[in-house]
């Protein structure tokens, strides 16, 4: 008798747990179907304005002398190796997720630090031909570390409009 | 295996409930918050309710337009700036003044002002500017209401467009003349409201427009000055120029001409303070005579529209609005901000827009120039009493009647110029260069005042 009702007991509680999992699965899998979350994972721009308030940095994008050439992932994120690409764009991603789900987030939006340094990289990757010349009469010869050249010779500090004139 | 599984005990697997109902709490908290985001990417205004000409209650509107009307009821606010804003001052309710907070009087900050003004209502009672809610009672409550000010007052301290067009059975300057001509006791009881959104919207088509007549009739002497003539601003303006024009209707320099006490604005010769200046001469206009020397006085009002006509941010096309009413994003919707304040209260949606770096960074910029103004405004007010004390003794030592109007007059123009950027309500900063022009010849005014007085008789 006793194991009888342990053993329905345990059948329930399986159930039950498979239930729940399953709900998870379910719901998450429609969730990141819904939020058009596999387009995060390719390189397509229109994805970045998935949620609107890109929406108009987008629209300046198409248009700007970059809209032809560059995605946004060619100036917004690292072209050192795969890890630093991914770990650029899951740490944006959830940043900017929470930031859009809160709602606390400032209009006009500002570039952080992090992401003004991969932009920064970014410019010197297409332009090297250019910059590099400009870059040694900057700041001497070039070390690895770039911080120095960041800061004494910033390309957007000037070029601040050619991606998206917002 | 079969003992493994008989090892899992009850409150593990209540464990494991709660931990997977959390999950999907969230998970479906996010999804709801998705579909939400998703649903104000298609903006949508809701009509609730008819509005039109006649509604003068912005509680109506606001129910078409909860969002912004949700902010301008913010603007009851009181925040202060380094330089501007009002700080709340708690206030024992009387039978003559109702209201249990008031902002700081101007007058024991900046002593010289009694004294600018002796013998003028303002000398009486002169406070920091609070926000647009507070309008229509600050009005009533001041000191210097014990004068017995005119009904033109309330052109700019409540809102008067359905009132003008009842007065005038639909005839906004009929009823204009009407309301002006009223003594103020008689004409508040027109007025329900503060400035509201009919004295700047189209009630049919939200377009921006042109309300007061005394700003229809300034802005065409003053486009008359640049060759334009028979200006309509209803029907000439640019959009952007409304968005400085409908501030433009209240934050100006004015007079009121003649017996009718007609509101005026003296921009027949242009928009500085000199053309202003040129314009109360023609018309030897006087606002009062000083108490101590006997000059015949103007008092300059608050000319935010002329000093900002005149400087960086106009010359490139900045209005009003895209830093008093920057523009927010809420949900998909751009809307502009109507909790009308300091821009240093929200630098990022003011100034970012076009400088493109720190808050602090542009608030620093911002008090650089206000400092500065500060200093000059103080010497320029220094320099006027001793003018002021000059006159005074001269009179006693009996100098000549006609050193003394000479010196009057000096005194006139001196007081005009420096009151016209100390009443104007930005520290300088609408026109910063312009703003120290103007106090550096109001010390030389003085200066030339008390040298007049100097001069050996001929």
């Amino acid at each position: 008798m006793n194991q009888i009702t342990r053993l329905k007991l345990k059948t329930v509680l399986y159930l039950v747990i498979a239930v729940l999992i399953g709900g998870v699965i379910g719901i998450g899998t429609f969730t990141f179907g819904y939020a058009n979350g596999a387009s995060y994972l390719k390189a397509d721009s229109k994805s970045c304005a998935n949620c609107h308030v890109m929406q108009g940095h987008f629209d300046a994008w198409v248009k700007s002398s970059h809209g032809k050439f560059a995605s946004c992932n060619d100036c917004h994120a690292p072209h050192d190796n795969v890890v630093s690409a991914y770990y650029c764009k899951a740490r944006n991603g959830f940043f900017h997720s929470l930031a859009f789900t809160t709602g606390d987030f400032e209009e006009n939006l500002r570039i952080t630090d992090y992401n003004r340094g991969v932009t920064e990289q970014a410019c010197r990757k297409c332009h090297a031909d250019l910059v590099h010349q400009i870059d040694i009469l900057a700041v001497g010869e070039l070390n690895k570390d770039s911080s120095e050249r960041l800061e004494s010779n910033s390309c957007i500090r000037c070029h601040l409009t050619v991606g998206h004139d917002t | 295996m079969k003992k493994q599984t008989s090892q899992i005990t009850l409150p593990t697997l209540l464990l494991i409930v709660i931990l997977s109902a959390g999950i999907c709490f969230a998970m479906v908290a996010l999804l709801t918050n998705i579909f939400e985001r998703k649903q104000e990417g298609r903006s949508t205004i809701m009509r609730v309710v008819e509005i039109d000409d006649d509604t003068s209650d912005p509680a109506v509107w606001g129910k078409n337009f909860p969002l912004q009307y949700d902010d301008y009821l913010k603007t009851a606010d009181m925040i202060q700036t380094t330089y501007g804003g009002s700080e709340a001052i708690p206030h024992v309710p009387t039978d003559e003044d109702p209201r249990d907070i008031v902002s700081r009087s101007k007058l024991e900050l900046i002593p010289q002002l009694k004294r600018m003004w002796a013998g003028y209502a303002f000398s009486k009672d002169y406070r920091e500017k609070r926000g647009h809610a507070y309008m229509l009672t600050d009005q009533l409550y001041t000191e210097r209401q014990k004068v017995g000010q005119p009904g033109t007052c309330i052109h700019c301290h409540g809102s008067t467009y359905v009132a003008m067009k009842e007065l005038g059975n639909g005839d906004i300057l009929a009823g204009f003349e009407k309301l002006n001509a009223m003594p103020y006791s008689e004409a508040k009881e027109h007025i329900k409201h503060p400035v509201a959104c009919i004295d700047c919207h189209d009630p049919d088509t939200m377009a921006l427009r042109i309300t007061r007549p005394a700003f229809m009739e300034g802005i065409a002497a003053y486009k008359a000055t640049q060759g334009i003539k028979d200006y309509d601003v209803n029907r000439d303006a640019t959009r952007q120029e409304m968005r400085s024009f409908v501030c433009g209707q209240c934050h100006v320099e004015y007079y009121f001409k003649g017996d009718q006490k007609r509101l005026t604005y003296p921009w027949s010769e242009g928009l500085t303070v000199d053309a202003a200046y040129e314009h109360f001469e023609k018309e030897e206009f006087k606002d009062w005579v000083h108490a101590e020397t006997g000059a015949p006085m103007l008092k300059a009002q608050h000319p935010e529209f002329e000093l900002w006509s005149q400087g960086i941010h106009a010359r490139a096309g900045v209005s009003c609005a895209d830093c008093h009413m920057a523009y927010k994003r809420v949900g998909a919707m751009k809307i502009s901000d109507h909790h009308i304040r300091s821009p240093l209260l929200n630098v990022n949606a003011s100034c970012g827009t076009c400088h493109k770096t720190s808050d602090q960074e542009l608030i620093a910029r911002t008090e650089n120039i206000q400092t500065r103004h500060r200093k000059l405004v103080e010497v320029a007010l220094d320099a006027l009493m001793d003018l002021i004390d000059d006159i005074n003794k001269a009179k006693k030592n009996g100098v000549s009647e006609e050193k003394i109007k000479k010196a009057q007059q000096w005194q006139r123009k001196a007081t005009f110029y420096v009151d016209y950027v100390e009443a104007e309500n930005s520290s300088g900063f609408h026109a910063g260069q312009e703003a120290a022009r103007i106090l550096a010849e109001s010390i030389d005014f003085s200066r030339k005042g008390q040298n007049v007085l100097r001069e050996s008789t001929p």
